[in-house]
C-alpha cells in the first residue's frame, strides 16, 4: 500500500483492557438500548405483517372453508420463518441505507476503536437479535390467532437451530442490500427484492408439494427463506413432507458464510474510502 | 523533517510523509505527495479551496480514508497499519452533523465515551463537565435534531473531547455557521490550545486560519504549497508588502516624485491611487488591489488623517509603493526623497499582505 517504508517506530502503549471487544459491546449496547426504548413500536412494525398473513390464510380462509384442514400446520412454521428472515433483513438494510446515505450517524461508531468489519458484524448480531425476538413473539400470537400451534418437544432443538440460522441469513442478506443498493434506488430495490422474497420462500406452501410446478420449485430453491421454512416444518410438523433437515441447515450455514463475507466487504467499501 | 518519533516524547504528534490518495475511478490524486508534522499543543490550519485535498488528508489521519501511498502517523502509530489504535488517539468534528438522533445530547457524549472504553463513572463526570463548559447543560436531555448548526457543532466538539484524544481534527468547523456561532467555535479552539490539545483544522477562510492557527499549511490541487506561521508566510512576499504615502506637492511635479519613489532601492513599483479625485483623506477601498481583505489588524490603519481638507486643490498625491522587503525600513528613505522634492509627507500607512495574497502568489488565483 505505501510506497515508502516508514522509519517511524511505533512505541508500545499499554492496551486498554478489553479493547475492541469492549467497544463492540458498547456499540451493541447502543443499538439494544435504542430498540428497547421503542420496543412496542418495533414489535408492531415487525409483527403486523405476519400477524395478518396468519390471520387471513390460517384463520379466515380456514373458517370459510377455502383451505384444507391442516393447512394452518403447514402455514405456521412458514410464517415464523418468514418473520425471522424478513425482520433480520430489514433490521440491517434500512438502518444502513439511512446511516450511510443520509444521517451519517454511523460515523461515530466507525471511529470507535474496533476494526470496521466488527461494526458490520455488530449490525448483523443486533439485527439477528431483533429478528429472534420478532419470531419468538409469533409463538404466542400463533396460539392466539389459531387456537393452538404445533409444538412437539422433540422438534425444539431443530426449531431453535433453524430459527437462529434464519435470523442470521436475513441479517446478512440485509447487510448486502443496505450497502450495495444506491440510495436513490432503495425504494425500487425493496419492492423488487422483498416481495419476491416473501412469496418464493416456501412459507405458505411446502416445497416438496411443488413437484408438479417444476419451474417454480427451482425458483424457490434459490431463495434461502425456503430452507428456513422447510427446516421449521421438519422441526414442528415432521409429518408434512419436507427437505431433509441436514440439507436445509447446510444450505443456511453456507449462505450465512458467503453473504456475511460479501456483506462485510461491501460494508468496508462504504465505510472506508 | 525530523523522524523517529516516540509516542509520548517531544516529537511531532502528527506526522505525514509523501501522502498520496487517489480515489477509485479518479483521474488525479486527491492528495498528491503531502508531508507535514504537527507539534504537541499546536494548532495547525490547512487552508485551501474546496477540493484542495484538506478533508482527504484529515480523512486519512482519522482512518476513514485509505491512503494510496506514503505514511501518516499519530503519536507514532501508523494510521494505516493500526487503525484501531489510531482511533483512540484522534477525534474528529466533521463538516456535517452526524450526531446520533436516537439519543439525547448527554447520551451522545456518554455512548461515544463508552465506545472508547472510558469507565462509566469517569464518562458521567466528563459529560457533565463538558456539557457545562459548552453551555449545553440545560439542553442535555434534548434530541440533537432540535439543534441549530452552531449548537450541533458545539455538541460535536464536546463529544470529540470525551475520550481525551491526542489530536482533535476540525473539518471546516465554521462553514455555514452564523457569525456568533463562528466566534464561539473560535473561542473553543483557543481554549483547546490553552489546554494543550493538539488541533488540526481545515478551512477555506483565511481569516479563520490567520486567527486560530499557529501555523498554516496552504493546499491546492492535493499539494501542500507552503507551511509556516501566518507572519512568516506573509513576510517577504515580494511586491506584496506595501507602503501607502500621502504627499502635498508644494509646486513640485507629481511625475518626478513618482519616478523618484520608483527608483528607490527596495521599491518594486509605484501606483498612484488617485486621491486627487477621491474622497478627501480616504484610503481607497480595501479588497480592490492585491491588498485584498487582510487579516484583522493587518490591513491599512485607515485613520483618515489626511490634512488635505474638503476643498483641497489637486495638489495632493497618494501613491502605493509595492516593496521587495520590509515596509518599516522604507519609511525613512521615502520621507527623505519626498523632502528632497520639497513636498510634504502627510500620511504613511503600512499594508501587510494577507494569507490571501500568499495564496495568490502561490497559485496565481484568488482563494474564492
Amino acid at each position: 500500500m505505501s510506497t515508502t517504508t516508514s522509519p517511524v517506530t511505533t512505541p508500545v502503549r499499554p492496551r486498554v483492557a478489553g479493547g475492541p471487544a469492549r467497544a463492540f459491546l458498547a456499540v451493541l449496547w447502543r443499538d439494544l438500548y435504542v430498540t428497547g426504548r421503542e420496543l412496542p413500536v418495533f414489535l408492531a412494525q415487525v409483527v403486523l405483517q405476519p400477524l395478518f398473513l396468519l390471520f387471513v390464510f390460517g384463520k379466515v380462509l380456514a373458517d370459510l372453508g377455502f383451505t384444507q384442514p391442516g393447512y394452518t400446520r403447514v402455514l405456521f412454521p412458514g410464517i415464523v420463518a418468514l418473520t425471522a428472515v424478513v425482520t433480520g433483513l430489514q433490521s440491517t438494510a434500512f438502518p444502513l441505507v439511512i446511516d450511510f446515505s443520509f444521517t451519517k450517524e454511523i460515523e461515530d461508531r466507525l471511529l470507535a476503536p474496533l476494526p470496521v468489519g466488527m461494526v458490520a458484524v455488530e449490525k448483523v448480531v443486533f439485527a439477528s437479535m431483533r429478528a429472534l425476538l420478532a419470531a419468538l413473539v409469533m409463538l404466542p400470537i400463533g396460539v392466539w390467532v389459531l387456537g393452538s400451534i404445533p409444538w412437539p418437544a422433540s422438534g425444539v432443538p431443530l426449531f431453535l437451530t433453524v430459527l437462529v440460522l434464519g435470523c442470521l441469513v436475513g441479517s446478512c442478506l440485509g447487510m448486502i442490500m443496505g450497502t450495495a443498493v444506491p440510495p436513490n434506488r432503495i425504494n425500487v430495490m425493496f419492492a423488487l427484492i422483498l416481495t419476491p422474497l416473501l412469496f418464493t420462500g416456501a412459507s405458505q406452501y411446502p416445497w416438496t408439494s411443488l413437484d408438479d410446478l417444476r419451474w417454480f420449485q427451482v425458483v424457490t430453491a434459490l431463495n434461502p427463506l425456503t430452507y428456513v421454512s422447510e427446516g421449521m416444518r421438519a422441526a414442528l410438523v415432521p409429518e408434512v413432507p419436507h427437505i431433509r433437515p441436514w440439507v436445509s441447515v447446510l444450505v443456511l450455514v453456507l449462505t450465512i458464510v458467503v453473504s456475511l463475507a460479501v456483506g462485510i466487504r461491501l460494508f468496508l467499501r462504504r465505510a472506508v474510502d | 523533517m525530523e523522524v523517529g518519533v516516540e509516542g509520548n516524547g517531544q516529537g511531532p504528534v502528527v506526522e505525514v510523509r509523501d501522502l498520496v490518495k487517489r480515489y477509485r475511478k479518479a483521474k488525479v490524486n486527491a492528495v498528491d505527495g503531502v508531508s507535514f508534522a504537527v507539534r504537541r499543543g499546536e494548532v495547525l490550519g490547512l487552508l485551501g479551496p474546496n477540493g484542495a485535498g484538506k478533508t482527504t488528508t484529515v480523512g486519512v489521519l482519522t482512518t476513514r480514508v485509505r491512503r494510496t501511498g506514503g505514511t501518516a502517523c499519530v503519536s507514532g502509530v501508523d494510521v494505516g497499519v493500526d487503525p484501531v489504535r489510531a482511533r483512540r488517539l484522534v477525534a474528529v468534528v466533521p463538516q456535517r452533523n452526524n450526531l446520533d438522533r436516537s439519543l439525547s445530547i448527554r447520551q451522545n457524549l456518554l455512548f461515544h465515551a463508552a465506545y472508547h472504553g472510558v469507565p462509566a463513572a469517569e464518562r458521567t463526570r466528563r459529560a457533565s463537565d463538558l456539557l457545562e463548559e459548552f453551555g449545553l447543560a440545560d439542553r442535555a436531555d434534548d434530541k440533537p435534531d432540535m439543534f441549530s448548526g452552531g449548537q450541533a457543532q458545539r455538541v460535536m466538539v464536546a463529544r470529540a473531547l470525551m475520550h481525551a484524544p491526542e489530536v482533535l481534527f476540525l473539518d471546516e468547523p465554521t462553514t455555514g455557521l452564523d457569525p456568533a456561532a463562528r466566534l464561539f467555535v473560535w473561542d473553543r479552539v483557543r481554549d483547546l490550545r490553552a489546554r494543550g490539545v493538539t488541533v488540526v483544522l481545515t478551512t477555506h477562510d483565511m481569516d479563520e486560519a490567520a486567527e486560530l492557527a499557529d501555523r498554516v499549511g496552504i493546499m491546492d490541487h492535493g499539494k501542500l504549497l507552503a507551511l509556516d506561521t501566518p507572519a512568516a508566510l506573509t513576510r517577504g512576499l515580494p511586491g506584496r508588502t506595501t507602503l501607502e504615502v500621502a504627499v502635498v506637492l508644494d509646486g513640485s511635479s507629481a511625475e518626478d516624485l513618482v519616478a523618484g519613489l520608483g527608483a528607490l532601492d527596495g521599491v518594486e513599483r509605484v501606483e498612484p491611487v488617485g486621491a486627487a479625485t477621491g474622497p478627501p483623506g480616504g484610503w481607497p477601498p480595501m479588497g480592490g488591489g492585491p491588498m485584498g481583505g487582510g487579516p484583522p489588524g493587518g490591513g491599512p490603519p485607515g485613520d483618515g488623517g489626511s490634512p488635505a481638507g474638503p476643498a483641497a486643490p489637486p495638489r495632493e498625491l497618494r501613491a502605493r509603493l509595492y516593496l521587495l522587503g520590509e515596509a518599516p525600513a522604507m519609511v525613512a528613505p521615502v520621507a527623505a526623497l519626498v523632502a528632497s522634492h520639497r513636498a510634504q509627507l502627510t500620511d504613511v500607512a503600512i499594508g501587510a499582505p494577507s494569507l490571501e495574497d500568499v495564496f495568490i502568489a502561490l497559485t496565481g488565483r484568488a482563494l474564492r
